[in-house]
């Protein structure tokens, strides 16, 4: 059965009709063309599929396309900003943080999640936040290592910003970074 | 998925309840259990009717004897890091940050994890041990089912057809529990339990009491009163014992995630690591 849902997606208002059978994740790679979010397992255990929905980090292929009718998604796509990259991403590369790179922006998209409720992580949160996000190829050090630094530089960015407001400090939210 | 799935959101519990009425009708929470069974064919509904745009489920609100009330569309990470949970219930907060991963625990609920009765099920033995009341709602009325008579089996809860899980009651009695969940599983995220045991003692009040639950070594999440009873006379002195005595109480079964001796063993030096650390 077909639904009409309207949502925005990296700020951008967007209507369709989806079978209710859609997940989030297919309507994003086959409906928007938004192709980084990956299918890995389609069952929510290995994260390669993660977009924020609302802010919140979710498996999009857990999510069914009506579910996220009105509501706000972030891709991967949606953290860069006119062809420049987020820090995240700008770190995962420096770091070799990526070999194969199906897993990548699932990671990325997670670490930023975390990074806005935890502008200085430990490495232990770091771990914890990234639980649900599987890498068959890098070992996980050079992730971590890659948070944390796009962690620092986006916390002396905000400082550098910063005016004393309330805001002060914490990092650019995805959000933020779309708007 | 079927061609002809359909989809409602209802806006309050009552159309909720007079949607189930429908044969082959299931509610969504958060998914994370319906869909990857439903993709596995386990599950074939011909229409989902989703509960999280019903407002009153979405809060965890104090109730009138200092307990708390958590509606049963709240996500589990919302619980892992509520304010009231932390200092009331801090034993909820554990089991619960365990479940999945945190992505995971944004989609996946409270009441869903009890729903499904998983004899591995996290956030179980913490309201086993916090002796949480089920508030459910269904076209005949509204009822509390205690949680000590949910669990039947394996996927089986006391639930009726059509009755919704509305919210999940901690009672204000129960506030103050300390303690730990320790659990074992092959990698620490996104695994379900090989054996779970959690160990609370109450705070301040004297005599102390104990709590002690179990998961995924019996056909039910446990709850050992014997073994608290144990640890009330004697205290932490009486360790070994109380875990010798939830080595015999507990009813494990032999898995891909471990073997029955496994677990049984595991019982015991869980249980006696926890109570050793409330000593």
């Amino acid at each position: 059965m077909k639904k009409t849902i309207t949502l925005e997606v990296n700020g951008v208002p967007e209507t369709a009709e989806v079978e209710v059978g859609t997940t989030l994740l297919r309507f994003l790679r086959d409906g928007l063309d938004l192709t980084g979010a990956k299918e890995g397992c389609n069952e929510g255990e290995c994260g390669s599929c993660m977009v924020l929905l609302d802010g919140r980090p979710v498996n999009s292929c857990l999510v069914l396309a009506v579910e996220a009718s009105g509501r706000r998604v972030t891709t991967i796509e949606g953290l860069s900003k006119d062809d420049v990259l987020h820090p995240l991403q700008k770190a995962f590369l420096s770091h070799a943080a990526i070999q194969c790179g199906f897993c990548t922006p699932g990671m990325i998209v997670s670490a930023a999640a975390l990074l806005r409720e935890k502008p200085e992580p430990s490495e232990d949160d770091v771990r914890k936040a990234l639980a649900g996000n599987l890498c068959r190829c890098t070992g996980y050090r050079q992730i971590v290592d890659a948070v944390h630094s796009a962690a620092a530089e986006m916390r002396a960015a905000a400082s550098v910003g910063g005016n004393g407001n309330a805001d002060a400090g914490k990092p650019a939210a995805c959000e933020e970074v779309t708007a | 998925m079927p061609s002809d799935l359909d989809f409602l959101s209802p806006t309050s519990v009552d159309e909720a309840i007079a949607l189930k009425a429908v044969p082959g009708t299931a509610w969504l929470l958060g998914g994370t259990d319906l869909l990857p069974q439903m993709r596995a064919g386990r599950k074939a509904p011909g229409r989902l009717v989703d509960l999280k745009r019903i407002p009153g489920l979405h809060e965890i609100r104090e109730v009138a004897d200092g307990g708390l009330s958590i509606g049963a569309a709240v996500p589990l990470a919302d619980v892992e890091v509520h304010p009231d949970v932390l200092d009331r219930f801090p034993l909820l907060a554990e089991c619960a940050k365990t479940v999945g991963a945190w992505p995971l625990r944004q989609r996946a609920t409270l009441a869903g994890n009890l729903c499904n009765a998983s004899p591995a099920a996290d956030t179980a033995v913490a309201l086993l041990a916090l002796e949480a009341e089920v508030e459910v709602a269904s076209t005949v009325g509204r009822r509390t089912i205690p949680i000590r008579e949910f669990f039947l089996g394996p996927g089986l809860s006391a639930l009726e057809p059509g009755e919704l899980v509305t919210a999940v009651v901690l009672p204000g009695a129960s506030a103050g529990f300390r303690g730990s969940y320790l659990r074992l599983s092959r990698r620490k995220g996104m695994d379900l339990a090989t054996v779970g045991v959690l160990v609370g003692k109450s705070n301040g009040t004297l005599p102390a009491r104990w709590r002690v639950a179990l998961a995924a070594v019996a056909p039910t999440p446990l709850r050992l009163r014997a073994v608290e009873e144990l640890l009330e006379a004697k205290g932490a002195a009486a360790a070994s014992e109380a875990a010798e005595a939830a080595r015999l109480a507990c009813r494990p079964i032999t898995d891909l995630r471990g073997s029955a001796e496994y677990r049984r063993e595991m019982v015991g030096v869980l249980v006696r690591r926890g109570a050793l650390s409330l000593g």
